[in-house]
C-alpha cells in the first residue's frame, strides 16, 4: 500500500514547500483563467488571448531592462496593446480582427525582440527569454501569492459586473445594441478582464502555460454544458485537475529517465488539456449523444438568450 | 556627401559574401510571405500564420536533442501542427484548436529543451531571427521548396479563393472546401519550414500578415493585392537588412516596425479617401436638396 502511495506521489510531494505553493498558486489561475476563458471561447478570442501573453512578455522585457517589477510591465503592456487592438479591430468581422491582432502582435513581438537584445547584451541575464517564454510554476517569488490572489479576485469581480451585459452582446451584438448596452465599452473592459488574468498567469506559470489555461478548459468545458455559468465551474474543475495532475506528474518525473533533471510541468498540463479537449470531442459516441451534440451549438444561443430574457424580466 | 552614403550604406554591404546571401535569402522569403500572405488575411488565418512558426520552433527543439538536422524537426513539427489543426477545426473556425495545438507544441519544445540541457543559442536565435548567415546551399533549398509552395498555391488559386470569400457557394459548385483548406494549411506549414530557419519565426510572422493586411486596404483586385503584398514585404525586408547592417540591432524588430508602419500608411490612407468619397456624395446630395 505505502508502496503504491510512493509511486503515485513520490516522497516528499505533500511537505515540500515549493509544491504547497505550486499547488496553491496553480488553484488560483487555474480558477481565474478557467472562468474568463469561458468567455474568449464563446466571443472567439482566442488569439486576442493568445497575444496578451506576448504583449505581456514584452513588457516584462521591458521592466527587466529598467529594473522595475515585473508584474507592471505585464499588466501595462497587455492593456495598452490589447487596447490598440481592440479598437484597431473594432468593427470588422471576426477575420478582420485576427488580422489587425496580427499586425499589432507581430509589431509588439519586434519591440520584444529588441528588448530582449538589449536584455542579453547589456545585463548579461542568459535565461531571460527561456524564463519569459516558459516561466515555471516551481520557480517564482513567493512575494508574488497576495498580489496574484488580490488580482485575481478584482478580475472575477470586475467579471461579474460585467457579466449579463458580456452575455448578450457576445451572443447578439445588434440585440445587445438595441437594448442599450455600450457593446464598444464592454468589449474594452472584457479585454481589460482578459489581460488582467493573463498577465497574472504569465507572471507565475509562464506565458505557455496562461494561454493553455485560459483556452483549454474552457473550450473542454463549453463542449460539455450548455449554460454559460455551469461551463464557468466546469472549466475552472478542469483546469485546477490539470495543473495539480501536471505538478504531481513533474514532481515524480524526478526518479524518470534522465534521472534528477525532472520534466517540466508545463509539458504535462498541455498534454492534459489537450487531452481532455479530445476526449470531450470524441468520446464514445453513442446514438443519442450525436443527436444532441449536432444541436447544442444552437441550442447554448436559444438557452443563453432564454437565461437572459428570464434575468432581465425577474 | 560621400561621408552620408558611407553612413547608410555601409561598406561591404554588397560585397561580403555572407551579405550577399542574405539579401538572396531575405529577398526570397519576402516574396514567399508576400504571396501566402494575401491568403493568411484573405482568410482571417493571422492565428495559425503564428503559431505554425512557433510551434515549429519545437520540433527544431527536439531534432536538436535528437542529434538530427533541425530543419527536419521543424518541418515535421509544423506540417504535423498545420493537419492537426485542419483535422480538429470545425466549419472554418480554428482559433481555439489553433491555441492547443500551439500550446502543446510548445509545452513539448519545453521537454526537448529540458532533456537537452543545453542552453542553445541557435534555438532562440529561430525565435527572433537571425538573416545573417545563411550559407549558400540553404539558399537553393529554400529557393527550390518555395517555388514548389507557390506553384501550389497557383494550382489552388480558384478552389482557394472559393472557398475563402464564400465557403457555401464553394461547397455548392462541388469543391471540397474541408480539403482545399486542410491543402492551404499544409502549405503554410511547408512554407513556414522554409522560411523560419533562415529569418526566424516572428520575421516569418510579420512579413505574412502586415504587407498583405495594408495591401488588402489599398486594393481589392485579388492579383494587384498579392503584387502589393509582396512588393511591401520586399522594401520592408531590404531596408531592415540595411538598417540592421548598420546598427547592429536585430532584424526582426526593423522587420515588424516597417511592416506596421506600411500598414498603418495604407490604412490611413483608406480612411481618408473614404472620408473624401463620402463629403463628395454628401455634397452632391446636399445640391440636390437645394436645385
Amino acid at each position: 500500500m505505502k508502496k503504491l502511495l510512493h509511486v503515485l506521489f513520490a516522497p516528499g510531494f505533500f511537505t515540500n514547500a515549493s509544491v504547497g505553493h505550486a499547488v496553491l498558486v496553480g488553484a488560483v489561475v487555474a480558477i481565474i483563467s478557467g472562468v474568463v476563458g469561458v468567455f474568449v471561447v464563446i466571443r472567439g478570442q482566442s488569439y486576442l488571448g493568445h497575444a496578451l501573453g506576448d504583449f505581456g512578455a514584452t513588457g516584462a522585457s521591458a521592466t527587466f531592462l529598467f529594473g522595475l517589477a515585473t508584474l507592471w510591465g505585464f499588466l501595462g503592456a497587455g492593456v495598452i496593446s490589447g487596447a490598440g487592438s481592440d479598437v484597431l479591430g473594432h468593427g470588422h468581422r471576426r477575420r478582420g480582427r485576427d488580422v489587425t491582432t496580427g499586425v499589432i502582435h507581430a509589431l509588439v513581438m519586434g519591440i520584444g525582440a529588441l528588448l530582449l537584445y538589449f536584455d542579453t547584451t547589456m545585463t548579461n541575464v542568459t535565461g531571460a527569454p527561456e524564463t519569459i517564454l516558459f516561466g515555471s510554476i516551481f520557480v517564482f517569488d513567493p512575494s508574488l501569492v497576495p498580489v496574484v490572489v488580490v488580482l485575481g479576485v478584482l478580475t472575477l469581480l470586475f467579471l461579474l459586473i460585467l457579466y449579463r451585459p458580456l452575455l448578450l452582446s457576445s451572443l447578439d451584438a445588434d440585440l445587445a445594441k438595441a437594448r442599450g448596452i455600450p457593446v464598444r465599452w464592454v468589449s474594452f473592459f472584457f479585454m481589460c478582464c482578459m489581460a488582467m488574468a493573463v498577465a497574472q498567469s504569465s507572471l507565475v506559470i509562464g506565458a505557455l502555460l496562461s494561454t493553455a489555461l485560459l483556452i483549454g478548459p474552457a473550450a473542454t468545458a463549453v463542449r460539455l454544458t450548455k449554460r454559460t455559468s455551469l461551463a464557468m465551474v466546469w472549466s475552472a474543475t478542469i483546469g485546477i485537475a490539470a495543473t495539480w495532475l501536471g505538478i504531481l506528474l513533474a514532481y515524480d518525473s524526478y526518479d524518470w529517465p534522465p534521472v534528477g533533471r525532472g520534466w517540466p510541468v508545463s509539458f504535462f498540463v498541455t498534454s492534459l488539456i489537450l487531452l481532455f479537449y479530445l476526449v470531450s470531442r470524441f468520446r464514445l459516441r453513442h446514438p443519442l449523444t450525436v443527436a444532441r451534440e449536432t444541436q447544442t451549438e444552437s441550442r447554448r444561443k436559444e438557452a443563453i438568450r432564454h437565461e437572459y430574457s428570464v434575468e432581465r424580466h425577474s | 556627401m560621400s561621408t552620408v552614403w558611407n553612413a547608410i550604406l555601409s561598406p561591404g554591404m554588397f560585397s561580403e559574401s555572407f551579405m550577399i546571401n542574405t539579401w538572396i535569402s531575405g529577398t526570397i522569403v519576402a516574396v514567399i510571405s508576400g504571396i501566402i500572405g494575401f491568403f493568411v488575411v484573405l482568410r482571417g488565418s493571422a492565428f495559425v500564420a503564428h503559431a505554425l512558426p512557433k510551434g515549429g520552433f519545437a520540433g527544431a527543439a527536439g531534432a536538436a536533442l535528437l542529434g538530427v538536422n533541425t530543419v527536419i524537426g521543424l518541418a515535421l513539427f509544423s506540417v504535423g501542427g498545420a493537419l492537426s489543426i485542419g483535422w480538429l477545426s470545425r466549419r472554418g473556425r480554428h482559433d481555439v484548436v489553433t491555441a492547443l495545438i500551439l500550446t502543446f507544441l510548445l509545452g513539448t519544445g519545453d521537454l526537448f529543451l529540458n532533456l537537452h540541457d543545453v542552453y542553445a543559442p541557435e534555438i532562440y536565435s529561430l525565435l527572433f531571427g537571425e538573416v545573417l548567415g545563411v550559407s549558400g546551399v540553404e539558399i537553393v533549398d529554400t529557393a527550390v521548396l518555395g517555388i514548389l509552395c507557390v506553384a501550389a498555391l497557383v494550382i489552388l488559386y480558384r478552389p482557394l479563393m472559393l472557398a475563402s470569400v464564400m465557403s457555401e457557394g464553394a461547397e455548392a459548385r462541388g469543391i471540397r472546401v474541408r480539403q482545399i483548406e486542410m491543402c492551404f494549411l499544409v502549405i503554410v506549414g511547408l512554407a513556414t519550414a522554409i522560411t523560419v530557419p533562415i529569418v526566424g519565426a516572428l520575421l516569418t510572422f510579420s512579413l505574412m500578415i502586415a504587407p498583405a493586411a495594408a495591401a488588402s486596404y489599398v486594393t481589392h483586385h485579388p492579383m494587384r493585392a498579392v503584387g502589393m503584398s509582396v512588393a511591401i514585404a520586399v522594401v520592408t525586408v531590404w531596408i531592415s537588412i540595411l538598417v540592421s547592417y548598420d546598427t547592429g540591432l536585430p532584424v526582426g524588430f526593423f522587420v515588424a516596425a516597417i511592416a506596421t508602419a506600411a500598414y498603418g500608411l495604407a490604412r490611413g490612407w483608406r480612411n481618408l479617401r473614404s472620408r473624401g468619397r463620402l463629403s463628395a456624395r454628401d455634397r452632391q446630395k446636399l445640391s440636390e436638396q437645394t436645385s
